[in-house]
């Protein structure tokens, strides 16, 4: 948890004021400043540092971006090298979302896109009614619909295999599998940890440990050179598949972890009202105590679904084309070499804009708890 | 701890009439042992399919393998290695570059993380933003690309040699990595390491001492000022009463690279830096969030009491800032550590590279990926005893 500084920035103060008193606004502007930045001797040099810096890095920057930056074209010929080189973005630009998927069939993935994000918004939406209903929704109806549209073989939607996915189709689709696996496998495993019965707990407690002290990557390799030989003979499964066991698993324990968190935040006077009603131990767990710990672990589920999307580029180690794959496989085309740099910010731009949502949506939904949470 | 609770209620109380099925303790041991069973039963399954699985494909099992030549080479090193020597060697080599990445890092990334969540706080509001702004873009950029954005930056955008960034004076960053100048190698140097474990010891013994002191007497004891004269005060003594023998070994260009100094392949380097700038972010909103747990009332009762600054923030603030920041510091620490696996996507040989190209050539996965896994597990799990221990220590007393 972390809390917020109070807001006391001038930019704040200065936005307060309108055209009619101009010359206090500038007054009080250069009040501002002079309080914040040049108080003191330390301060304005520390200032002058900073404005030196800003000089040195963003003009050329902005140059580089921008001002000779190139975008026409369809080929590395039309960029003459003194600014970023767009027009290999822009010609690589559907591998990076789809991958090899067939260009013909990526209006699936794009319904597909628009599905979820049907699904998704009455999930996330401030005041909804029956928000439960949408989440079953989002985690039953939704997969099929997708899954179909995406694999296919029925008639009217040509099978596509799982080894054409790539881009950030497959972050995507990893990222919502392992979430949608892991939220129930988590709760299940943080109320095994507080279980009263001994084996239960252990075997909660060894599963946690275990995924917890071992980095991802190895849970990838284990899944992708070990799992085979734990199948019976001639049984395969898919390498996206296994990724997307091994992320599940992986990200479980560390959901199991931010539950628990949860069900101690939960005072034991709710458990015992509820016990001493009559409940059953599910009842308890899944009217009384679950509503209300899932609640107040919300910000911390939203961290783990980051880091969970930041860790799907860990696929292409195991030989997936995820989005960062997609872009290393396009840096490392002998028509367009030496572009890494416009490669690199272009994924890092994607990358950026996709969890700096998650986490504001995350922060937001923190302060909206502080406000309600009596205290 | 519900369920306990129920289960003991109930076979208190349980009246004569009640269903054997329907008494807790009897349910609880009962799901229990299925829950074995079907554990024990999957466990057993899997391994019969493995045992079946390498029969058919002819792959020896066993930790044998470790005693055989490894037949490749390891790029870094921190040991001697050959080619001809075991893989047990080979894994040793790979172990070494972990934990040397993951030292440094952890050294480096506490640094400048702290410096950062100090900043975040700092009344200049350029400043205060410009550490905002560092925290919010490395913390949203998944690692791996990062890594691959300093090895493009280091391997391929950097200069050759021959005009090799000159950031500081003497450290030289080109594509063929990271240079830097280290004390050349002295005689003398054994006996300013022996006078340094002399002061450390030395100024455990004094903190000791002066403790009791001041439980005696109330009189207290400039600890910090003589612990660090001893520190570094005995070996500077040894350095002149052995003559000065310390001279900087510089990087120099010679021919078509440098030549002295000590050197950081692109890799470790790339590596080094993508973990360190990553880690920092997180590190410093738990330094910002540790100095803002700390209410300001007691900076306040404590100035009141008339304690000077200085004093008022190493033992009032910093003491408690701890309690907050050491936990989750941990596990930033433990997460540098194992995303240091990362290692083997821009080709560094840690632990894992190693174990890969073992994979490969003997085939025997499962001891392999066993290797890394319990390498990581008793590193993680030792580490969290220790923090543990130590967290039980500052933790809040009484009450």
């Amino acid at each position: 948890m972390t809390a917020e500084i109070p807001a006391r920035s001038p930019a704040h103060r200065l936005a307060g004021h309108t055209a009619g008193s101009l010359s206090r606004g500038i007054r009080q502007a250069m009040n501002a400043l002079r309080r914040n930045l040049f108080n003191s001797i330390g301060n304005t040099i520390l200032s002058g540092m900073m404005l030196a810096l800003f000089w040195l890095v963003i003009p050329p920057f902005v140059d580089w971006a921008v001002t000779h930056a190139t975008i026409a074209g369809i080929s590395k010929s039309a960029c003459d090298g003194s600014g970023a080189c767009w027009t290999f973005i822009k010609v690589r630009l559907p591998s990076f979302f789809y991958g090899s998927f067939p260009p013909t069939e990526r209006w699936r993935v794009d319904l597909a896109a628009l599905l979820l994000v049907a699904f998704g918004i009455p999930v996330l939406r401030d005041r909804v009614a029956r928000r439960g209903l949408w989440v079953v929704l989002l985690l039953t109806v939704f997969p099929v619909l997708a899954g179909v549209l995406l694999v296919g073989g029925v008639p009217g939607l040509p099978y596509v295999g799982t080894h054409l996915w790539g881009g950030l189709l497959l972050n995507t689709t990893i990222s919502f599998v392992a979430v949608a696996g892991s939220l129930p496998l988590g709760m299940a495993l943080a109320l095994g940890r507080r279980s009263g019965l001994p084996i239960v707990r252990m075997l909660s407690i060894g599963f946690i440990e275990l995924w917890r002290g071992v980095p991802l990557l190895t849970v990838l390799f284990m899944a992708t050179v070990m799992l085979p030989l734990f199948l019976p003979h001639g049984i395969t499964i898919d390498n996206l598949v296994r990724a997307m066991v091994a992320l599940t698993l992986f990200t479980s324990a560390y959901m199991a972890e931010v539950v628990r968190g949860g069900l101690q935040g939960v005072p034991s006077g709710q458990e015992e009202a509820a016990y001493a009603l009559g409940l059953k131990w599910w009842q308890v767990q899944y009217c009384v105590v679950l509503p209300q710990a899932l609640r107040l672990v919300v910000p911390g589920i939203v961290n783990t679904v980051v880091d969970l999307f930041k860790d799907t580029t860990l696929v292409t180690i195991v030989g997936l084309f995820d989005m960062l794959g997609a872009v290393n496989q396009a840096i490392n085309d002998p028509a367009w070499l030496g572009l890494a740099k416009e490669g690199y910010a272009f994924a890092a731009l994607l990358f950026f804009v996709c969890c700096f949502a998650m986490s504001s949506f995350g922060r937001r939904f923190e302060r909206r708890l502080e406000r309600s949470t009596p205290r | 701890m519900a369920t306990s609770g129920v289960a003991d209620r109930g076979s208190t109380e349980r009246s004569s009439d009640t269903k054997i099925w329907n008494n807790p303790t009897v349910r609880g041991v009962f799901w229990q042992i299925v829950l074995i069973v079907a554990v024990l039963g999957s466990a057993a399954y899997l391994a019969s399919n493995a045992i079946d699985n390498l029969a058919r494909q002819h792959i020896a099992s066993g930790f044998g393998f470790l005693n055989r030549e490894s037949g490749f080479d390891i790029s870094e090193k921190l040991v001697q290695y050959e080619p001809s020597d075991t893989y047990r060697d080979a894994f040793l080599v790979g172990l070494l570059n972990t934990f040397e990445v993951a030292g440094l890092g952890v050294v480096l990334a506490t640094i400048l993380g702290t410096l950062i969540g100090v900043a975040r706080l700092s009344p200049n509001w350029l400043l205060r933003k410009l550490a905002q702004c560092y925290v919010e873009l490395w913390r949203n950029l998944p690692l791996l690309l990062q890594l691959f954005f300093w090895y493009a930056l280091l391997h391929v955008a950097a200069p050759g040699p021959r005009d090799a960034w000159n950031p500081l004076p003497d450290v030289f960053i080109s594509n063929r990595g990271l240079m830097f100048p280290t004390p050349s190698a002295d005689p003398s140097h054994k006996f300013i390491w022996i006078a340094f474990f002399v002061g450390v010891v030395a100024s455990i013994g004094l903190d000791w001492w002066g403790r009791k002191r001041q439980e005696a007497t109330g009189k207290p004891f400039p600890i910090l000022a003589a612990s660090a004269a001893l520190i570094i005060g005995l070996p500077v003594l040894v350095l002149l009463a052995t003559g000065a023998h310390m001279t900087l070994d510089k990087p120099v260009m010679q021919g078509f690279n440098f030549a002295g100094g000590s050197s950081f392949s692109p890799e470790l380097t790339a590596l080094l830096i993508g973990l360190v700038v990553y880690t920092a972010s997180y590190i410093a909103e738990i330094v910002r969030s540790g100095i803002l747990a700390v209410s300001h009332g007691q900076t306040e009762a404590a100035g009141a009491l008339g304690l000077q600054r200085g004093l008022v923030l190493r033992l009032i603030v910093l003491p408690q800032a701890l309690r907050v920041i050491i936990p989750p510091m941990t596990s930033q620490y433990l997460n540098l550590t194992k995303n240091s696996t990362l290692a083997v996507a821009i080709g560094f040989p840690d632990l894992v590279f190693v174990a890969q190209t073992q994979i490969n050539q003997t085939g025997q996965a499962i001891e392999g990926i066993g290797i890394i896994m319990a390498t990581y597990l008793a590193i993680s799990l030792s580490i969290s005893l220790l923090m543990n221990i130590y967290n039980a220590r500052i933790a809040l007393k009484g009450r």
